[in-house]
């Protein structure tokens, strides 16, 4: 039972980063139709920048500026990259995107070098906050859970209450209409774009500590992100929170109790063949939840595009 | 007129050039591993560690037979199986006699059979290979042939060394091990029960578990497992990001016993684990860094350290692959006829400067040495590893590891 416990706050970190690089996704899409494959590169940045900067001022001043970086980043890639492209249409746009993550992993190994980087955990963080049944929960997962939380209230109360919030969402359904108000369109694009990385490096200084800052990090979360909007809705911010916290409980809990397919079938009145070492389906008896645990939510996804395409909580039908 | 003359004049310029080169040729060795992509730091710092070695240890020494000096020419195989055959091809098309690989034994699995085919067809451009870290049993087991030598430990031998380790440790009741969902995970796992099961029948397994290569983000949740085993050590064949990943939270989770691994070191790992690390990663390999060996390692360390600032010594053996080639060659007479130079490789015994007597056993090509179990810490720590101030000390020896280890080869000589 207490193992349960420490596996929900577990999946509940988990999932928060999660809902970090994909609600920044899910807003950029909503908002341009854009599928932004350099996303994950973005999150790394944010490591990488972030580690840079505690070497010199700390890691404080780190999870400040590195996310600011990162976010003015973004805004120059709409601001001079994307939007000359937009007018040649999606295609030319996603391939802009995906060239821009190539560019960005090499970039990064061209200056930081290929090997791990030694981004700690601050000291002041570095100690066991409580201990469920022998299981301790470090301080920083704490630390985790309360910035993307307020991050997620943060976000909803602008796009819900403030005046900012309302021309964003206007913005999102009839930009022309709300162009001819006189308000400046493109200049929200980029500012929902900066803002959107910034959230991506926010993930990447944080989770840079505990995940490992290498330059392979983008590439390991950045399918993960877009399962996660596809599951979600495109361009829905619940959606992608529901989403995160699913996947992150789902391969938590997969991870933790050793579930065997056999029993799964047996349960459903398949009897085990004695020939098991023989048979052609050897594989698919002797699997365990742990080994399968990371591809659960792409399985989730296809059904999710089989029975509900436009996912949990997206409003248009696909 | 005039294009004709250019085509004389470049013809015979070509004719001189080449006279000069066969007059006194370079012993050319292919060095086909990784040096781009995911493994590309891997890849490189071997590559620096044996041009280093060949300039050290032959050249700047008046190099072997008559003058002739050491070259390793670096050839990107993209850690692929089928990339490798193209680029050993490539190697053999310009002359080289001699491969060495290590990364992934999938690739010198494909390696070893390539060269065998290639030598029965064209006697008169052999190659041998020199297998300097794929670790498979199989390579001089079932697979084995007369072209392969291999200078690392194999993954059996090294669980041997390991578990007698352990089998000593009477406070050791109950393991736990884990590693990547392939075929070197699994070989690990099964040398690690089987051995277990032998040594010390009450030690009890309180897990046995593979996870995805490269694709798992958090490790909270098998760092809970191996936390609620109430386990004592635990056992890995992890490497790279996933090593580090896995490491790093079984100890943020409250693990405090020992964890015996292949390749916790060198690469960034070492400074990535840092503090958190001490005393608990342990790391079973060949050659003692610290305290040095002798006085010979501790001057080679330092002319590397002084040419590569960033770079690390983590692969011993590389440097004892070159040392035993240029050996093998003085003895044979000859650096063209790999024959004569492999016959002489068979049944060598060389002395390493890294403290070890390495025996090149001809029954399978596999090197038989001192294995030693070094613990992660900063106290008494003579070369770091990525300056990082923390490095690897040795605890125990194995002296001669696997010396009466079984092989099922059946050597074919030509």
């Amino acid at each position: 039972m207490e193992l349960v416990l420490v596996n929900l706050i577990d999946g509940l970190v988990t999932g928060l980063l999660l809902f970090m690089l994909s609600a920044g996704l899910t807003l950029i899409f909503s908002m341009m139709g854009v599928l932004n494959f350099a996303h994950a590169s973005f999150y790394m940045l944010g490591a990488y920048f972030a580690y840079q900067i505690s070497l010199g001022l700390g890691f404080w001043m780190g999870l400040l500026l590195a996310p600011l970086i990162v976010g003015v980043m973004g805004a120059g890639v709409e601001r001079y990259g994307l939007r000359r492209v937009h007018q040649y249409g999606h295609v030319p746009e996603l391939i802009f995107t995906f060239g821009l993550a190539l560019l960005i992993e090499e970039l990064v190994q061209f200056i930081w070098g290929k090997n791990q980087m030694p981004y700690d955990i601050p000291e002041v963080l570095n100690f066991t906050a409580f201990a469920i049944a022998g299981n301790s929960i470090p301080a920083y997962k704490i630390f985790m859970i309360f910035i993307s939380i307020s991050i997620f209230i943060g976000l909803l109360y602008i796009l819900t209450k403030t005046r900012v919030g309302m021309i964003i969402q206007a913005a999102l359904s009839y930009p022309r209409t709300v162009e001819s108000l006189g308000h400046n369109v493109p200049l929200i694009f980029m500012g929902v774009f900066g803002v959107g990385t910034a959230l991506a490096g926010v993930a990447g200084v944080i989770a840079g500590p505990v995940l490992g800052t290498f330059p392979g990090m983008a590439f390991v979360l950045g399918s993960i992100v877009f399962v996660t909007i596809v599951i979600g809705g495109l361009g829905s911010l619940w959606g992608a929170l529901v989403a995160s916290l699913l996947i992150g409980w789902i391969t938590t809990f997969a991870k933790s109790y050793n579930v065997r397919m056999e029993d799964i079938l047996n349960g459903i009145g398949i009897v085990t063949p004695s020939d098991l070492e023989d048979n052609i389906f050897r594989d698919l008896w002797t699997l365990t939840s742990p080994q399968i645990a990371d591809i659960l939510p792409y399985i989730l996804m296809v059904l999710i595009l089989i029975f509900r395409p436009y996912g949990l909580f997206g409003k248009r039908d696909a | 007129m005039r294009n004709t003359t250019k085509l004389g004049v470049s013809t015979a310029l070509a004719l001189i050039i080449g006279a000069t080169s066969a007059f006194a040729e370079d012993i050319k060795i292919a060095f086909i591993d990784p040096l781009s992509g995911p493994f590309a730091a891997t890849g490189t710092n071997g590559l620096h560690q044996f041009q280093f070695a060949a300039d050290k240890l032959v050249n700047e020494k008046g190099g072997v037979l008559d003058g002739q000096t050491f070259e390793v020419i670096g050839f990107d195989n993209k850690i692929s199986p089928k990339e490798s055959l193209i680029q050993l091809q490539v190697a053999i098309d310009q002359g080289i006699r001699y491969v060495v690989q290590g990364n992934s034994s999938g690739v010198a699995n494909a390696l070893t059979e390539a060269i065998d085919k290639h030598n029965r067809r064209n006697p008169e451009s052999r190659v041998l290979f020199l297998n300097y870290a794929a670790v498979d049993p199989a390579l001089t087991n079932d697979k084995c042939n007369f072209w392969h030598f291999r200078f690392d430990a194999n993954a059996d031998i090294k669980m041997d060394a390991l578990t007698d380790v352990i089998a000593a440790n009477e406070d050791i009741k109950k393991v736990y091990v884990i590693g990547q969902d392939y075929s070197f995970g699994k070989a690990v796992a099964a040398a690690a029960e089987a051995n277990l099961a032998e040594k010390r029948s009450d030690i009890e397994i309180v897990g046995n578990e593979l996870h995805p290569i490269g694709k798992v983000k958090d490790f909270t949740p098998y760092a809970r497992k191996v936390v609620s085993s109430e386990a004592d050590a635990v056992i890995t064949g992890n490497w790279g990001a996933d090593m580090l990943g896995l490491g790093k939270s079984i100890i943020e989770n409250g693990f405090t016993g020992p964890i015996y691994t292949y390749y916790a070191a060198g690469s960034g790992i070492t400074a990535a684990f840092g503090e958190g690390g001490k005393g608990t990663i342990r790391l079973i390999s060949e050659g003692q860094i610290n305290p040095p060996a002798s006085d010979e390692s501790t001057a080679y360390y330092e002319a590397f350290k002084a040419k590569y600032p960033d770079g690390n010594i983590d692969q011993s053996r590389i440097a004892n692959t070159i040392g035993m080639l240029a050996q093998a060659i003085q003895e044979a007479g000859t650096a063209t006829d790999v024959v004569a130079v492999a016959t002489a490789l068979e049944g060598m015994e060389y002395d390493s400067m890294w403290g070890s007597k390495i025996y090149m056993r001809p029954q399978d090509h596999q090197a038989i040495q001192n294995m030693h179990i070094a613990v992660h810490t900063d106290e008494g720590v003579t070369f770091d590893y990525d300056n990082s101030g923390f490095g690897v000390v040795t605890e125990t020896t194995v002296e001669m590891a696997g010396m009466d280890s079984p092989t099922t080869c059946e050597m074919q000589r030509p």
